[in-house]
Formats: structure tokens, C-alpha cells, sequence
């Protein structure tokens, strides 16, 4: 009887954790809920099996890069303890529960192929059930959209045990060597997006992962050119064909651009229609002081941006017309760093940002509420921050390796891995969730 | 009254020639081509054609190291702080050699292409660059130069002079660049 109880007990206090994280919501920009506290990660297990090999070991690590789960390795069970470890039949299953559990499991997720596919299920060991399951036909391993599509199937199940969706499915852009590349979340599929011998900069995707936009320098001069990533066809946005344009961001929507035009004026934002490739306004006046790298919140109703209006560059937020223009993150006089590459969280509730911190770049988040600075790095030179689309994890460029590479810090636990590139990176750009969307054609 | 200001004239010329022959023996002459075979008989031979063409050679010789010099002034770099794009005061008088020169040849045009150090953001580095050509544009038409003759570009700092990584690199790679774009030949001196 009391240990009915315990247990009952235990499964309403893991059910609240669990929906705690399914009420996390953005409402004007601040965020309602509550997060894992580091130490308190609940223990999860890819159960070992036969075939999709491959499959298995994406997914799990794909769970591992969430951060959201102690990852319990399995390679040293005991041979006769696999035997019957999984089922075909849905509903029943031959995980062992007792097994896992004892290994500190909370979770263990069974993939088990299909007909030209394969299934996943998650089973709450504490509740001793299955708790979810999906099935999903993959194309051919050969095919550009396999690991996408395995990547969308381990988001799934990180929200089955978590409430919230990894980040997998998900792709960078970054510049090297004047060009600029694509990368999975992992690491995988590199391609080049821009032609060699052009210096291409600061790409920005489009919400929607179907299009690109990025300063293409030529002659100290450059448009803004925003590009499909199928097919390539491409426009210069209206209002940066003169001089030099740089720090494009699209708009949560994105039908609209906001970059940074630098002429003899100085430095200054503007936004332009990319749907109806249109009227060009401008929304800050530098008088010789500049104003650029803009990033939207979230609700597409204010803009973060640098400027220099008190000397060094720091960051400032406007609403997206141009007014009420403040200081965001405070900064003292002579004393505190230059401040560039701001990117505001999906979740609305922070910006990250870089800093200098005794002559070398670091990494900060500012409370965009509270306008608390919080530091996330310190070894090396640390620039370029980008949001993960979970809105928990960071890419930035560091040179502590020896040569600048991509790595990504966990802003709750501060765990860091690198996003291994062949060549040197910079500018890194982390796209939102990448949705099985017809391409279109024309930018 | 008049007599002074005509010696005055005089004097100055004077000094001029002056100055114009001493720079001619400073000039080593060029190697000349070594004969293959001195000639056996020497002739009596009227060289004053020959004379006139050294002559010819020479005063074109100067003109060319004229307009280089004239050129080397009005694309000479100047630099900047860390994180400034005000003009300096040492630079200022490669500047002011600028716009006499520019005020000479009305034809000339120039681009202006600031550069940053490697320090600093990428992006940033574009704007700051821009600055800094920008600054030296408002100087140059502080001095009465037209500003659409001045081109104002910025390369942040994606081309550095030195690709070291000290504070001299620094230094050089923080600077404007003056490239004339077009009316570069027959540069007339400045007043």
C-alpha cells in the first residue's frame, strides 16, 4: 500500500516536470515556465538493437545534444541481457524495464525498423508503459533528406520525454574562405552555397529555411543578394544596390529585411520588402555614428542593433518602425567593451551578443526583462553567437581549438562541444526548425 | 615699390633653376647599352641632334619622377587609432598635399577604401572602415575639394597590408587607402 503510494507519488511529480515544460510560452516577449536545473536531467537510454545502425547512433546523439537527459550508455550489458530487449508488436514490448531502470534509466527509447522505415518508442520506466510511439517512413540513405528526416524523428522523441523538441533537424550557414557553406546540426552534409572567388558575408536564414540573405563584397562595396537554397536564383534587396550593405536579418514573417547601409552618412538600418521587393525605409539617423547588425524579437515588433551613438559600439533596441530607441544592455562608460553580433532568442527572452573582455570577444546573454548581462564564455576569443531554434543552445565562433571553428555552448549547463568545419569558419547563422516544405523555386 | 617685387621674381626664379639643375646630377644616368666595337676612325660628327635627344630624354625623365611623386603623394596612406576613425594630426598634412593636389587637376578622381585591423567584429570592422574613408572624404572637402570626385569604400578588414598579428600589423592595417580613379595622367604640381 505505501509503496503504491510512493509510486503513484512519483508519477504525478515526474507528470508535473513534464507538463512544467509544456507550459513554457512567450507573452510579450516574456517567458512563462520553468527549465530543467542541471543535476535534476532525467536518465535516458537508446536501447541497443539490431539493423539501422546508422539511424540508432543519430538518434542518439541527437538526444545527447539536447542536454535535457543523462545519456546511459548500454555498450557493456551483459550478452544474455539483450535478448529481449524489443518487440515489432505495438503496445507490447520486450524492453527489459527492471534492467534499464537499474542502470538509473528513466526513459528507454526502442527504434525498431520497418517497412521502409522505422518506429520509435519511448517507455517511462518509472510508469513501466509505453509511453509514446510514432512510425516513420525514411527515404533512401542516399537521399539529401534522410538525416533530415531521422534528425525530425529524434526532436520528437526529446519532446516526448522533455516537452520540448530538439533542436536536430536543423542547419547552419557559415562563411568560409569568402564563401558561404550549409551544415547539418551535426556536422554532416557541408555544401557550399555561394560561388568561390566572391567574399560573401553574414548570411541570415529566412524563418522558413527556404531562402538565404548575405553581403556580397566586391571593390569595398556590396549588395544584399537573397538567394533560394534550392535552385540558387537570387535578387539584390531594394535599398542596398548602392554602397555597402551589410548585417542582414530577416523578419520573424519574413517578408521583411533589415540590414545596415554604409555610405558617407555613416552606418544605419534599414528594412526592405523581400516579398514584394519593395520600398526601402530607413530606420535609424547615425549623423556619423553607426547603427547596425539588427535582429528581430521574436513577435516581429522590436529590433536589438548595435550602435555607436556613445562612442563604442553597444547594444540598443527599437520597435521595428524605427522609435523608442534604447539601451539594452547596460554598459559602463570607458570601462565595459565593444559589443557586437546581437541575435535574439526564439523564446524572446534574451539576446545574445559578443563583448570584448580584456582585448578578446565573449560570449554574453542579456535578460531582455530583467537587463541582466550574463557571461557564457571566457576561454579564447569568443564572437559571432547565433540561437539554436530551441532556444537553449548557442553556436559561436572560438579560436581556443588554435583556428576559428564552429562550437555550440548549452546556455543552462554551460556544456560546450564543437561543429567540426574543414576550413576556418565565421559568421555563423543556426536556422529554425527545417519543416518538410515543397522548395520554392523563385527567392 | 616695383623694383623689389621684380627682384623678388627674379630671385625666386632664380632659385627655382636652381633647384631644378641640382636635382639633375643626382640622378645617376642609366647604364648605357655597352658598344659592341668601338669604330676604328673617329669622324668629326655633328652630335648636337644627339645632344638635343638626351635632352629630350632627360626632361622626360623628370617629368615622369614629377608625376610619380605627385601620385606616391596623393595616394598616400595615412592610419588610424584602434577603434577611431578621427583623423590624426600627422596625417593631416598628407592629407592637406591631397587636396592641393587634387585642387590642381580638377580631372582627378579618387577612391577611398577604409580598413580595420583584425580586432574587433567582422561586421563591425565594415562600418568602422567605412568611417574611417568617410572621415578623410570631410576632410578633403573641408579643403574645397568637390566631394563627388571622392569615392568612399570600405573592406573592414578582409585586406590587410600585414598579415602578422602584433600591434605593428595592427597598426599598418588600420588605414585609408587612396587609389585615383580616373584623370591619373599628366598630373600638373601643385601652386
Amino acid at each position: 500500500m505505501t509503496r503504491t503510494t510512493l509510486l503513484t507519488l512519483a508519477i504525478a511529480l515526474l507528470g508535473s516536470s513534464v507538463m512544467a515544460q509544456d507550459t513554457s510560452q512567450v507573452r510579450d516577449g516574456v517567458r512563462i515556465g520553468v527549465d530543467y536545473t542541471p543535476g535534476m536531467r532525467p536518465g535516458l537510454v537508446v536501447v541497443p538493437g539490431t539493423g539501422i545502425d546508422s539511424v540508432r547512433a543519430m538518434v542518439r546523439r541527437d538526444l545527447d545534444f539536447t542536454d535535457r537527459f543523462e545519456m546511459i550508455t548500454v555498450a557493456d550489458l551483459p550478452s544474455g541481457s539483450t535478448a529481449d530487449r524489443g518487440s515489432t508488436e505495438p503496445g507490447t514490448s520486450g524492453v527489459n524495464y527492471q534492467l534499464y531502470k537499474s542502470l538509473g534509466a528513466q526513459f528507454a527509447v526502442e527504434l525498431v525498423e520497418g517497412s521502409g522505415g522505422v518506429t520509435a518508442r519511448l517507455h517511462d520506466l518509472s510508469e513501466g508503459k509505453l509511453q509514446s510511439q510514432k512510425a516513420v517512413t525514411l527515404p533512401s540513405s542516399a537521399s539529401a533528406e534522410f538525416r533530415l528526416e531521422v534528425h525530425r524523428l529524434a526532436d520528437e522523441v526529446a519532446r516526448w520525454a522533455s516537452g520540448v523538441p530538439g533542436a536536430a533537424a536543423s542547419r547552419l550557414l557559415f562563411v568560409s574562405g569568402g564563401r558561404v557553406y550549409r551544415v547539418d546540426s551535426d556536422g554532416h552534409d557541408l555544401i557550399p552555397l555561394t560561388p568561390a572567388g566572391q567574399t560573401a558575408l553574414s548570411p541570415a536564414w529566412s524563418p522558413d529555411g527556404q531562402r538565404l540573405a548575405y553581403t556580397q563584397l566586391g571593390q569595398g562595396r556590396g549588395g544584399i543578394v537573397v538567394q533560394t537554397l534550392s535552385g540558387g536564383a537570387s535578387f539584390v534587396v531594394p535599398g542596398s544596390q548602392t554602397a555597402l550593405n551589410i548585417t542582414p536579418t530577416f523578419s520573424p514573417d519574413g517578408r521583411t529585411l533589415a540590414f545596415a547601409h554604409s555610405d558617407e552618412r555613416g552606418t544605419d538600418i534599414y528594412t526592405a520588402n523581400v516579398i514584394e521587393r519593395c520600398c526601402a525605409q530607413r530606420l535609424t539617423v547615425g549623423r556619423f555614428a553607426d547603427n547596425l547588425s539588427p535582429t528581430f524579437s521574436p513577435d516581429g515588433r522590436r529590433i536589438a542593433f548595435i550602435s555607436t551613438r556613445a562612442g563604442p559600439p553597444q547594444l540598443y533596441v527599437m520597435a521595428a518602425n524605427g522609435t523608442d530607441q534604447e539601451l539594452l544592455a547596460p554598459f559602463d562608460y570607458g570601462a565595459t567593451g565593444s559589443t557586437n553580433a546581437p541575435d535574439w532568442s526564439p523564446d524572446g527572452a534574451s539576446v545574445v551578443f559578443h563583448r570584448e573582455v580584456s582585448n578578446s570577444p565573449q560570449i554574453f546573454l542579456v535578460d531582455v526583462v530583467a537587463r541582466r548581462v550574463r557571461q557564457l564564455t571566457s576561454s579564447g576569443r569568443n564572437e559571432d553567437p547565433t540561437w539554436a531554434p530551441d532556444g537553449r543552445h548557442v553556436a559561436f565562433i572560438s579560436d581556443r581549438s588554435g583556428r576559428r571553428q564552429i562550437w555550440i555552448v548549452d546556455v543552462e549547463t554551460g556544456r560546450v562541444r564543437q561543429l567540426g568545419t574543414p576550413g576556418a569558419a565565421r559568421l555563423p547563422s543556426w536556422s529554425r526548425r527545417l519543416g518538410r516544405t515543397t522548395p520554392v523555386l523563385n527567392p | 615699390m616695383r623694383a623689389p617685387s621684380l627682384l623678388m621674381l627674379l630671385t625666386a626664379a632664380a632659385f627655382a633653376v636652381a633647384c631644378g639643375g641640382r636635382s639633375a646630377p643626382e640622378e645617376p644616368a642609366p647604364e648605357p647599352t655597352p658598344a659592341p666595337a668601338p669604330p676604328p676612325a673617329p669622324e668629326p660628327v655633328d652630335d648636337s641632334a644627339e645632344r638635343e635627344r638626351l635632352e629630350r630624354e632627360r626632361m622626360a625623365r623628370e617629368a615622369a619622377e614629377r608625376a610619380r611623386a605627385i601620385s606616391a603623394d596623393l595616394t598616400a596612406m595615412i592610419n588610424f587609432d584602434y577603434d577611431q576613425a578621427v583623423v590624426r594630426q600627422a596625417d593631416q598634412a598628407t592629407l592637406d598635399r591631397k587636396a592641393a593636389i587634387l585642387l590642381a587637376n580638377p580631372g582627378v578622381r579618387i577612391r577611398i577604401s577604409g580598413h580595420a585591423d583584425e580586432r574587433g567584429s567582422d561586421e563591425y570592422n565594415l562600418a568602422l572602415g567605412n568611417r574611417r574613408a568617410a572621415a578623410a572624404k570631410r576632410y578633403l572637402e573641408n579643403k574645397g575639394i568637390e566631394g563627388s570626385r571622392l569615392e568612399v569604400v570600405s573592406y573592414g578588414e578582409e585586406r590587410p597590408l600585414n598579415p602578422g598579428t602584433d600591434e605593428t600589423a595592427f597598426a599598418q592595417n588600420r588605414r585609408d587607402e587612396f587609389e585615383v580613379t580616373a584623370g591619373g595622367d599628366n598630373l600638373t604640381a601643385p601652386q
